[in-house]
Formats: C-alpha cells, structure tokens, sequence
C-alpha cells in the first residue's frame, strides 16, 4: 500500500503533536476527514454485502415471496442439486481453463517486454494493454464476429477448402475459453511484468558464458526467477474469470451455465433471491480457497527461493 | 550462428501471432463498423459510414450515453469529495487503526461485481432506488471511491509534507494549508483520480445490470441487451467511438497533468 511508505521525519514531529502520547487533535481531525468516506462505503459496500448474508439464510416460498427465517434450508437445497454442483464444477473448470492459456499466451509477451532494449518497447507496451481501453462487451462482440457459424474463422477455413460444416466455436465451453484468454491477456501481461523484478540480464549472460546452453539458462535461471510474477498474474486471472458475467453470458448463448449467469438469472429472471445469495456465498467460498492456495504457493515459492540462495552461501 | 537466428526468427514469428490473438477482435471492431450490411459477416462488402449513423439514430444509444455520463459525473464527484478527505487522513494524520481503516477503503477492489451487484440490488429495491439515476450512483459509488482514495494517497505520498509543515509553523491553520500549499501539489493526482472514477463508472456493466430497469439505462448495459438480440455492425461503430473518446482523455490527462507519474508513484 503506498501509504505505508510514509515515515515521519523527525524534525517535523514536533508540530504535530507537543504530547509525546497520540493526542486527540490527530484523532479527532481524522475521524472528520475519514467519516464521508466511511458512511460512503457503509452505505454502498458494507451494508449490501452484509444484506446478501443475511438473505442466504432465508428460504423462497411460492411464486417469488421470501420467507424471512434463520436457517440453512436454501444451502442446503442449492448443495444438495445435482444442478448447481454442475454450475461449480464447470465455474472452475472455466477458470482453471482460462487461467492456464492466458499464462501461456501472456508469458512470452511480458517476458520479451521486460527484456527488449528495441525502440519500439513502448509502442509494443502501449499495444499489450490497449485492449483495456476498450470495454469488454465489445471485445466480446469482436469475438462473436471471428468465433461465429458464419465468423471470420470459418468464413477462412471454408474457403481454403478445409472444412465441410462450420465448427463449432461459440455457444460452447471453447468459445468462452478463448474469448476471455484474449480478454485477461492485458491484466496478466501487466502483472507479469510488474513480479519480474528479480530477472536481471547479467544473471543470464553469467550463466551463458560459462557455457549453459539457452535451454538451461532458461530453466534453471529466467523460469524460477519470473515465477512469482507468474503465480500473482494467475491469481488475478483466475479470481476475474471465476467472477466473469458478460463473455459467458454472450459467447456462450445460454448455453453456458457459471457461476455468475447463474446468480444473475436467478436474481433478476427467477426473482430466487435466497438461491442467488447462496450462489453468491458459494462463489466467495471458491475466491477464498484459491486465495488461501495462492498464499500457499507463494510462500513455498518464496521458502524455496531463500534456500537457494542461503544454500549458495 | 544460424541457429541463434532460427531462434529468433522463432520468437519474431510467436510474438506476431500472440499480438494478433491480442489485437483480433479489436481489428475486428474496426472493420466491421465500416461495413454497411444489417447483419455481421466477414469479410465485409463496401465501405459505408452507414452504420456510424446508425448510432447516432439509435434511441437507446443515446439515452444510454446520456445516463452514463451524468451518473459517471455525479460519482466521480461523490467519490472525490468522500475519497479525497479519507486519503488525506491517511497520508497525513497518525492516528490508532490507521492500517486497519485504509485496508477497509481499499477492500471493495477484492469484490467480484457480480456478488456486490446482487447486493446493491437486494438492498436498493426495497427502497425502491433501482432504476433510477440515484441508484445507480450509489451502486457506483463504492466500487469508485477505493481508486480515488489510491490514486490521491500516492499524489500526497510524493508530494512534500515539509512545505506543509512551513506552512503550519508559520501560522496558518488546517484548512488554509490544505487550499494553498497541499491542494496545488496533488492537483494532477486529484485529475487523475476524478478521471479514473469517472472512467470506471462509464464502463461499468455488471453491477449496472443489477440495479438499472427500463427507464435508467446505462450505456454499457443497453449495448449488452443490443448485442445478445442482434448483431448488426452498429455496435462495432459505437465501441470505435468510444475508444476515441476515452483515447481523447487519456491524451489530454497524460498531457496536461501527468497521469503516468501519479500512477508510477501508486
């Protein structure tokens, strides 16, 4: 956080405080000046969140009416249909998809941007992230005109002469895939690039020139050294997709059941609002165990890494 | 020898194709807004503007532009001026709690929108806010006001507390300080921040979807609905429209007030 680069200087603590304990001036400007800002976010942020809680635990009666009680009845309803575990499974299957193709896509660009000295590094920089100038509904439209029956792909492939029927790419589970592998490239590549602060080019020319060949230099000093950007740019990738509403919804033409199209439709076309608050509180229940796997990864990686080098000591 | 320049032949050829992966719909979007035809096909047959007059002809468009624009403003001013005193106190003021409370202003960012969406709804309804102007901008308001409240820290971080100090010690009070010595040094950054809540408001779809009706379309949402019913190139035209606008502002900021330092210093 960049607020917690602030250090007081010595020579001008005197003019806030003459008390060597925190006095209540401090306090009492900052409670003024942090109020709006809180009451802001309670009333758009906190409060709503604690309203989906609260309406997990009621249960939906007939005909849209809410039955307010205190119980784990709709949990129970949602966990125990065949039909919502599909949703989840197919909800990380997206996202352990995605994931996965992004790092592949992303992982040369941002390593080629790191290390390039050409002139053009900052056009290629400006081209890398452009895409998140532009909204990702028309990205997704973008899509629908290349993935499409009658798309740009095998609009291509049927006159070269090497399909008979048009393939199957949107309205499915691939179309989606590539779809938000494009739409997350700019977020990974950025990440990427900002956890690659460890590669140094003079590491690699040492190792070259005592003769590794290019294929040990890589693995055994630019993969280990650019894997916690890797591991933080996956992370990212793998919470947005999990929460990604507008690429499945229109690539996968209903016929793609997330996590996300699911809370909305039950939200707005079932009027289910305890199912979609459930929804909801299952879809946190995924952020958190990828978090927490996160974290994991990272300190092993990190533990890993220490031991290296305290080994080379 | 030939080997090294194999290989690199190899890297020019994978880093073309995964820019043009990156680039295609984009490239896309821009051929077909010049295409003439009611339904979408590639490649196109003629040049037309046809379509980019198509949406200036469209209702739905219109309104959609209008309702974004007055709740991205009204939210960007709403955020300034709730974000900009919070920053305030965090950069400059030593007070217990001081981590825990700037962990609470950065932690909507952790949200997926389709969760809070679902909440702004549950709990604008009964109000009944949704599918109204002000609605919407409260369900802005929180997902804004964490970038303003970053964006405007790091402006006050690399600004220099000292002439403040000065200031202080020479006899002006809290609010005169702030106006003429504090608020002329973070000017870029408090720009940027405006911007960028403005921005993210514009932009904004899924929360939006939530919490908008028939009467309070945003723009991004009346594309959505437009695009999953037809596709005619009309909405690629609008997208290259849009792209220019905010290319627009991004040129002038980064010109005028530096929104490349505010962000590097973030």
């Amino acid at each position: 956080m960049t607020a917690d680069t602030v250090t007081p200087s010595p020579a001008t603590a005197p003019a806030r405080g003459r008390t060597p304990v925190r006095g209540r001036g401090p306090a009492r400007a900052a409670l003024a000046l942090l109020v709006p800002g809180l009451l802001a976010l309670l009333l758009t942020y906190a409060l709503p969140l604690v309203w989906v809680v609260r309406m997990s635990l009621n249960e939906s009666g007939e005909g849209g009416l809410i039955r307010q009680t205190v119980s784990l009845a709709t949990f129970g309803e949602v966990l125990g249909s065949s039909h919502y575990w599909n949703v989840i499974r197919q909800t990380v299957e997206l996202g352990v998809l995605v994931t996965f193709f992004t790092l592949i896509v992303s992982y040369p660009v941002a390593l080629f941007l790191a290390r390039t000295t050409s002139r053009w590094r900052s056009l290629l920089m400006a081209l890398a992230i452009a895409p998140l100038l532009i909204s990702s509904v028309a990205r997704t439209f973008g899509w629908m005109a290349i993935l499409g029956r009658q798309g740009v792909v095998n609009k291509t492939l049927d006159a070269l002469g090497l399909i008979d029927a048009p393939l199957h790419l949107a309205n499915n589970l691939t179309g989606v895939v590539i779809a938000s592998t494009e739409i997350y490239m700019p977020f990974a590549i950025l990440a990427m690039i900002s956890g690659f602060g460890r590669l140094d080019p003079a590491l690699e020319h040492a190792a070259a020139s005592l003769g590794a060949p290019r294929r040990t230099v890589f693995r055994r000093i630019v993969l280990p050294l650019t894997l916690p950007g890797v591991l933080t740019a996956g992370l990212l990738v793998f919470v947005l997709s999990l929460s990604g509403y507008v690429t499945p919804r229109l690539i996968g033409g209903g016929r793609v059941f997330v996590l996300a199209t699911e809370i909305y439709d039950e939200a707005i076309t079932s009027l289910d609002w305890p199912v979609a608050a459930v929804l909801s509180m299952l879809l946190l229940a995924v952020f958190g165990i990828v978090i927490a796997v996160y974290l994991w990864a990272q300190r092993a990686l990190e533990a890993r890494f220490t031991g290296a080098q305290e080994a080379r000591s | 020898m030939t080997t090294r320049r194999l290989t690199g032949a190899v890297w020019a050829v994978v880093l073309t194709v995964l820019y043009l992966f990156l680039l295609a719909p984009i490239l896309v979007v821009l051929v077909e807004s010049f295409d003439h035809s009611t339904y979408l096909r590639f490649p196109p047959e003629g040049f037309s503007l046809e379509s980019y007059r198509q949406v200036f002809a469209n209702d739905a468009f219109r309104e959609g532009f209008k309702v974004s624009g007055i709740t991205a403003a009204v939210t960007a001013l709403l955020a300034m001026a709730t974000g900009v005193p919070a920053a305030l106190a965090l950069t400059r003021l030593r007070f217990r709690g001081r981590a825990a409370i700037e962990a609470v202003f950065l932690s909507p960012l952790l949200v997926p929108h389709i969760v809070l969406g679902l909440a702004l709804l549950l709990i604008l309804a009964p109000i009944p806010l949704t599918d109204t102007y002000w609605g919407l901008i409260l369900a802005h308001l929180g997902v804004s006001v964490p970038y303003v409240v970053r964006t405007v820290s790091a402006a006050l971080v690399s600004a220099d507390p000292r002439a403040e100090e000065a200031a202080r010690t020479l006899g002006a009070n809290g609010l005169r300080t702030f106006w003429r010595i504090t608020l002329p040094a973070i000017r870029p950054g408090l720009f940027s921040g405006g911007v960028i809540a403005f921005l993210l408001s514009f932009d904004e779809t899924v929360i939006s979807l939530f919490v908008s009706g028939q009467n309070t379309v945003p723009l991004p949402v009346a594309v959505l609905q437009y695009v999953e019913y037809r596709s005619d190139p009309s909405v690629a035209s609008l997208s290259v429209l849009l792209v220019l606008l905010s290319v627009v502002v991004v040129v002038l900021v980064e010109r005028g007030l530096g929104l490349r330092r505010t962000l590097r210093s973030g």
